[in-house]
């Protein structure tokens, strides 16, 4: 089955990317097909390479790129929510003209079209959220 | 159509697992994860609304429950799922409504 997931909520905020990491990890070992991941509200947090969090603790970004290199995960972060956060990728640092980038290899950044694409060829979407 | 409910948070921080028990259809299936959890509790001022509430099937996030300490105080009749049996009750129902 294709199921997409859709989170609303930042890493270390709440709980959401990481029952998310969850699901993911459940549904791929299951045989189902992860169609995409978009982030967007806060979650679009969940895709900045420059987070350090303690050694002891998850890494959530890492998870997820470990993941996306695993299985080839779509992971698409919602463009609006992102530049309002302050989180561009090269090609938007260099149209807007800005000094740094900060988006995590294995995102991409791209609209909503992405994510009422996967409610549409994806057989479930599920939400996870602030 | 069967549709899956997922709650969130807490009946002690929001009312949205009210209002998912007020639009939930008979025979649909509400799963309690992260905060939600505590929704499934018993000796509290919410115990008896899953116990009055007979059409609806709920479920509850194992690992979250465990997290939380609560393993032991679930309600009777309550079923207990883990990340596997969540992702069973995706593809079991026809669509998954997040109550955030």
């Amino acid at each position: 089955m294709k199921i997409a997931l859709q989170i609303n909520e930042g890493p270390y905020q709440h709980q959401a990317a990481d029952s998310a990491i969850q699901f993911t990890k459940a549904a791929l070992a299951k045989g189902h097909e992860i169609f995409r991941v978009f982030f967007y509200h806060d979650g679009v947090n969940n895709a900045t390479r420059l987070a350090i969090p303690p050694q002891d603790d998850r890494n959530i970004t890492a998870e997820w790129v470990a993941l996306q290199k695993e299985h080839n995960l779509d992971l698409v972060v919602c463009i609006a929510a992102a530049q309002r956060r302050g989180l561009i990728d090269e090609d938007e640092m260099n149209r807007q003209g800005k000094d740094a980038n900060n988006i995590s290899e294995g995102f991409r950044i791209s609209g909503l079209g992405q994510l009422i694409e996967a409610g549409i060829e994806a057989d479930r979407l599920v939400v996870f959220g602030a | 159509m069967s549709l899956l409910h997922t709650v969130n948070k807490s009946p002690f921080e929001s009312n949205t697992f009210d209002a998912c028990l007020n639009l939930a259809k008979s025979g649909s299936t509400v799963l309690l994860i992260e905060d939600g959890v505590y929704a499934a509790t018993t000796g509290n001022s919410v115990a008896d609304k899953i116990k009055n509430t007979t059409d609806i099937n709920f479920c509850v996030l194992g690992p979250d429950a465990q997290a939380r300490g609560i393993e032991g105080k679930l309600a009777e009749g309550i079923k207990v799922v883990d990340y596997e049996g969540f992702v069973d009750l995706v593809a079991e129902h026809d669509a998954v409504q997040a109550w955030l």
